[in-house]
């Protein structure tokens, strides 16, 4: 009789997972260098003091002058007005040390084109002028074009001075903690736990049945609980790699810090995992298909991705919406790890959300487990 | 409680049925297969035996019937049943980013064998120059090899492979088949091999099971089947070309006319035909001037042995890789 070694096995299991992994280099690049990229690219962009730069069109008359643009002219801002180079375009700079220059771009055109223009997306504002009366033309729900309509409106008040005549001041707040890179650093990382936990285990268990190995291995005397557990552990482990990788980066580049309790953070991160890992053994349960494998995956992301306030805080999103958006695996993960890298979390605020989200881990997994094809 | 035992026969498969939606795909099958036996079951795609095996195999459950492997069965004895077989299914790919001796020291594992016995199964399938080959760049039958390897990793008592040279070149098949034959003179090995290829099930087995529409049409030892009866011989034979240019009605009815009398087969599209003849000097003569009455003329003729594909094509009207 040959001596069993159900640990020899679990570590066998283990290794093999690991290589499998490690030998794919689109997982060194969508795992490691993805995240990366898009904290520098969307850190960078959104650090450095935003110049606005907008695009207006006057609109001429049938003579070919433009009324709009004769105000401006004659506006305060009229001797700051330059001719850009571009027939018909002008340029305006507002300069404003506190949160960067304003640029306004005037075309002058027709009605037509400038509706055109508008229909491109090249422009968000139109301005006529009907009997004495300046009008702007924009889609309410545009938040870029309220913006300049505020601030021609305010050029174009008779009497106006030159600068600022605001009563109060205007302080930019880049302090630590509350730049926008620190906002999406926290969502990155809950992210990347999602994404390659969801794609890793579900897409890569559906591959396996629809190539025949899972029920080639349960032929054998394999614990189908090792092989599931050393799956789960190398995606943990490997998520937990991914996310120390990104943090060492942003700490490096921008300064990033923890502010909260270690511990509270990993055994966060840890129940994360646990919850997208049984619903990914939920999701992979079934179907051999690997595109009906893509779809439902994607379903099940794409909201979370959208919804979750990885990148804009999803309080834009209806009031009613909000307490759904709050429920999501994603969210809770987000946010919890928000609260600990930033607001100096530590177990009481986050234990709730790891109880939530370990606790749904199990009951997808189990869930799962009951329906799941092994042959 | 019962054991494994010589006095069981091996496998026992009784009255066996197994439906899927809309086909039935094994219709009460049954067969006994004793200790050392090399076995072939064959037939064309979709006769069910790929079913078949896999409910030998404990991985698809049979609707009615029973299967007894060494007197135990799959509802309650499948950790001591798993330990004895090895297996390799109709399309397996395994992790494609392994390669040769990881894929194997994993699955050893599963069986607690140690890693010595890795080394021996590459050996044996000789995979010893492309250990550290990852599996997807394997060719075709160095795959089927290492699946192999997988199937033989325990030492089993049974080896159960799903067309182990199906897609394979002559040369990769002839390994594969050098392989289980070595295994065969070893003699502690009994195998169930499925196959649409009749010279892999005479080149292999001895007992011959063949399938057609997911029941048992005829069963065998090799030489048995191949005498059939009367030992008859085949005669081939090709016609003129005008004489196929003939409306294929007509044709048609002469060749029943023919089959009244003879056992006739003929492919319309190659524009040849075979004839089964018991005793070649009297009949031939007859079947000639038979041919030439209806006005067919022979441009060939040949003569050989009787093939299990000829049996098949006997017993149904149609070609085993049709
Ligand atoms: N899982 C399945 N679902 C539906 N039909 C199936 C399934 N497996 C086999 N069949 C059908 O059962 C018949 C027998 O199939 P199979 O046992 O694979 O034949 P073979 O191995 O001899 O080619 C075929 O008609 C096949 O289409
Ligand atoms: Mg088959």
């Amino acid at each position: 009789m040959i001596k069993k070694r159900p640990l020899h096995q679990l570590s066998q299991l283990i290794i093999a997972h690991t290589m499998e992994i490690l030998r794919e280099p689109a997982v060194l690049f969508w795992g490691i260098l993805f995240p990366i990229f898009m904290a520098l690219g969307l850190g960078l962009a959104f650090t450095k003091k935003a110049d606005k730069i907008g695009h207006v069109v006057l609109i001429e008359t049938e003579t070919g002058i433009s009324p709009a643009f004769e105000r401006l002219r004659q506006s305060s801002a009229g001797p700051n007005l330059e001719y850009d180079g571009i027939e018909h375009r002008h340029r305006l700079v507002l300069p404003d040390s506190v949160l960067g220059n304003m640029t306004i771009y005037f075309l002058t055109t027709t009605w037509d084109e400038g509706i055109k223009h508008l229909k491109q997306g090249k422009a968000g504002l139109l301005l006529s002028v009907e009997k004495d009366q300046v009008l702007y033309h924009f889609d309410p729900s545009n938040q870029e074009a309220r913006l300049f309509h505020r601030e021609i409106s305010d050029l174009l008040r008779p009497g106006r001075e030159q600068g600022f005549s605001q009563s109060g001041q205007v302080r930019a707040l880049t302090l630590k903690g509350t730049r926008y890179i620190d906002f999406l650093i926290p969502g990155l990382m809950a992210m990347g736990v999602m994404m390659s936990t969801m794609w890793g285990l579900s897409y890569g268990l559906i591959e396996k049945r629809s190539k025949k190995l899972i029920r080639r291995m349960v032929a054998t005397p394999m614990r189908k609980s090792y092989f599931l557990f050393s799956i789960i552990t190398v995606r943990t482990a490997m998520n937990l790699i991914e996310a120390l990788l990104l943090f060492l980066f942003s700490w490096l580049s921008f300064g990033f810090t923890l502010t909260g309790n270690p511990l509270a953070l990993f055994v966060l991160i840890l129940a994360g995992n646990f919850s997208f890992a049984g619903l990914s053994i939920f999701l992979s349960s079934r179907t051999s298909s690997t595109e009906v494998g893509n779809g439902v995956i994607n379903l099940v992301v794409m909201p979370m991705m959208i919804g979750s306030g990885i990148f804009f805080s999803y309080h834009n999103f209806p009031d009613w919406l909000v307490p759904v958006i709050q429920k999501l695996p994603l969210t809770m993960l987000a946010d919890g790890m928000r609260s600990i890298f930033l607001e100096g979390a530590g177990f009481s605020e986050t234990a709730a959300a790891s109880l939530i989200l370990a606790g749904s881990g199990v009951l997808f997994f189990l869930a799962g487990l009951k329906i799941y094809k092994w042959h | 409680m019962s054991e494994p035992s010589v006095n069981n026969p091996l496998i026992e498969v009784r009255h066996i049925h197994k439906s899927f939606k809309t086909v039935q795909a094994v219709r009460d099958v049954s067969f006994t297969i004793s200790q050392g036996q090399f076995v072939a079951l064959l037939g064309p795609n979709g006769a069910g035996k790929t079913t078949t095996v896999e409910m030998i195999e404990g991985i698809q459950k049979p609707d009615q019937g029973e299967i007894r492997i060494m007197g135990l069965n799959w509802k309650e004895h499948a950790d001591r049943l798993r330990p004895l077989i090895g297996l390799s299914l109709q399309e397996t790919r395994f992790v494609d980013k392994l390669n040769v001796v990881e894929t194997l020291r994993l699955f050893a594992s599963f069986y607690s064998l140690p890693a010595s016995r890795v080394e021996e199964i590459i050996t044996t399938v000789g995979l010893q120059e492309k250990r550290k080959a990852a599996v997807e760049n394997l060719s075709g039958g160095q795959r089927q090899r290492l699946a192999l390897g997988i199937a033989l990793l325990n030492y089993p008592n049974i080896l159960l492979l799903d067309e182990p040279t199906t897609g394979l070149d002559p040369n990769a098949r002839r390994e594969i088949w050098n392989i289980l034959l070595q295994l065969k003179k070893n003699g502690r090995t009994s195998l169930i091999l499925t196959t649409h290829y009749m010279e892999e099930a005479e080149k292999l087995c001895d007992y011959i099971i063949i399938f057609h529409n997911g029941e048992i049409l005829k069963e065998g030892s090799r030489n048995a089947l191949l005498d059939e009866g009367d030992g008859r011989k085949i005669v081939e034979f090709e016609l003129e070309k005008n004489e196929t240019a003939e409306s294929y009605s007509a044709l048609r009815q002469k060749f029943d006319q023919l089959a009244a009398l003879f056992r006739v087969h003929w492919d319309r599209e190659l524009s040849k035909g075979s004839v089964a003849l018991t005793n070649l000097e009297t009949e031939l003569p007859l079947f000639l001037e038979h041919m030439k009455e209806l006005g067919l003329t022979i441009c060939n003729l040949s003569f050989r042995k009787k093939t299990l594909d000829d049996l098949f094509t006997e017993l149904t009207g149609r070609h085993l890789d049709d």
